[in-house]
């Protein structure tokens, strides 16, 4: 059992996602970062959809009410039990009575906390993800605050292992997001794609896990930036009559009525969750051929650090 | 509205053959958003079949819609723009309501936000075009007027259409086992009630002790 001390501003609840729903408007939600996720919940033996916290910007302190082990990984935070320093993207086996922070990211927004076992909270629609504007989900759906209570599924400790230093979380200053173009793309001027491929973004504070709102070289449209409403993809770039982008992410509205000028390839949304407000992007666009490709290897290389195959 | 029981068509026709690879579908007024999983089931062997699929997609293939009638009050104070409305209709707001509750409306998807569902069926004698100054916030229950559009807000949110009344029925309910109540294809009727009977089904609703007439 794990008691919350301080929440962090935004800490919640995430499993894999909640699929099968969007047809109701309601998103998948899930971790920004699904491979920092999967690696998390390996390092402390457990399925990879198992339920554990995603942290945003600044993680939890909390205290263990029984013996257990956990995994930080994802952004660059510093952890501490019992006031010394700790790892990350390693296990740590923790006692009844220890005390854990987990500090201010100093690179990344996103770090992942997996507890041997999973949280216990009631599925909701088949998930434990939270999806926080429809208070759904996670611990009554919404983010964690103090005092709460987390239960674990029981499970035996694993033993410790440390992730080898080349797969952990990719920290890039000024990442390169890969994109599919289109599907609106004839409502774009050929000046307004080549700003758009020109760059580079800066990442707005007002994003959340609905979108990343950027601001950037002006993207122009040919005739307007209203279009009949339709589905909206994970990573689709919405452009409205502002000319900047907004990326679409894993608690998005399921449909809408601006312009999309590319999707964000799926292997690359983790790494546009871990981008800081006032860090920059560049966006390279590539075939879908190509994207399938880099999503194989991205799940061999996940697999590989993982060490098996993934679920995801 | 022949394009968009196509788009509903070719979804129900993908559920029923459980194409392997396919994730999940979002359908909206004039397409069909599809998910897949590109390591089981390549993008060409998607296209094929969807095409195929797509030509059989015609009006005959789905199931009768489910009929759903949902308690509406016209009560200006919860239908904040009911007023407004039939003022810019050059209708009297009996009129405008006799009007609104009469029609029958097609859900025609259910998206944007959780349970809300997008419909036509909308008369044109009361079509208006949206708020110049969309609300920032519009209360659950709302019935909206947008153009040829008439939806019902599931949750608080901000919103551009015209508000003429209120259902006391939640739309969305994150406690509920099956959280949203309308499903594209439904038709829907509007039951027009006076405050004193909103505010008694309101309370049921709050205490889940009250269900809408589904046939």
């Amino acid at each position: 059992m794990i008691r919350i001390a301080e929440p962090g501003p935004q800490t919640t609840v995430q499993d894999l996602g909640r699929f099968g729903q969007l047809r109701h408007g309601i998103p998948p939600s899930g971790p920004m970062d699904v491979r920092a996720f999967v690696i998390a919940n390996r390092l402390v033996g457990n399925a990879d959809g198992a339920a554990g916290l995603e942290c945003t910007l600044m993680g939890p302190r909390f205290g263990v009410e029984a013996p257990c082990a956990i995994a930080v990984t994802g952004a660059d935070v510093p952890v501490t039990v019992n006031g010394e320093a700790a790892p990350t993207h390693a296990t740590l086996v923790l006692r009844s009575g220890d005390a854990v922070r987990i500090g201010a990211a100093r690179a990344g927004v996103r770090a992942y906390v997996a507890f041997s076992g999973g949280i216990d909270v009631p599925p909701a629609l088949g998930s434990r993800a939270t999806y926080l504007r429809g208070r759904l989900g996670g611990l009554e759906g919404r983010s964690l605050k103090r005092e709460d209570v987390l239960r674990l599924h029981r499970a035996p400790v694993p033993a410790s292992r440390a992730l080898p230093a080349a797969h952990a979380t990719a920290l890039d200053a000024e990442p390169e997001i890969r994109v599919v173009l289109g599907p609106d793309l004839e409502r774009f001027t050929a000046e307004g794609v080549a700003a758009f491929l020109a760059g580079p973004y800066e990442m707005l504070p007002q994003s959340d896990r609905m979108g990343a709102r950027l601001r950037g070289p002006r993207i122009t449209h040919t005739r307007g930036h209203d279009i009949i409403s339709d589905g909206i993809a994970l990573g689709s770039i919405q452009v409205p009559g502002d000319g900047q982008p907004i990326v679409l992410l894993v608690d998005r509205q399921s449909t809408g009525g601006y312009t999309k000028l590319a999707t964000v390839c799926s292997f690359d949304i983790g790494r546009i969750g871990q981008v800081k407000p006032g860090q920059r992007v560049h966006f390279r666009a590539i075939e879908v051929a190509e994207a399938h490709r880099l999503r194989r290897s991205w799940e061999a290389s996940l697999a590989e650090a993982a060490g098996g195959p993934v679920a995801a | 509205m022949e394009v968009n029981t196509r788009v509903r068509a070719l979804e129900y026709l993908i559920q029923q053959k459980a194409v392997p690879g396919i994730v999940e579908s979002v359908p909206s007024f004039r397409s069909l958003l599809v998910y897949y999983d590109p390591a089981r089931l390549g993008y060409e062997t998607l296209c094929e079949t969807l095409g195929d699929l797509a030509e059989q997609a015609g009006t005959g293939v789905l199931p009768p819609s489910r009929i759903v009638e949902l308690p509406c009050c016209y009560d200006p104070d919860l239908g904040l723009d009911l007023v407004a409305a039939a003022q810019r209709l050059a209708l009297s707001v009996d009129e405008l309501v006799r009007l609104h509750a009469g029609a029958e409306y097609l859900v025609y998807f259910v998206g944007f936000t959780p349970g809300l569902p997008y419909m036509a069926g909308v008369p044109e004698r009361i079509r208006l075009p949206r708020l110049e100054t969309p609300r920032v916030k519009v209360p659950p229950g709302s019935a909206g007027l947008g153009g040829a559009q008439f939806c019902i807000y599931s949750v608080e949110s901000p919103g551009g259409y015209w508000l003429l009344g209120r259902t006391p029925a939640r739309l969305y309910d994150p406690t509920a086992a099956e959280p949203t109540l309308l499903r594209a294809g439904d038709r829907v009727r509007l039951r027009p009630i006076d405050r004193a009977e909103y505010d008694a089904i309101a309370a049921r609703v709050e205490a889940h002790a009250w269900q809408p007439v589904i046939a």
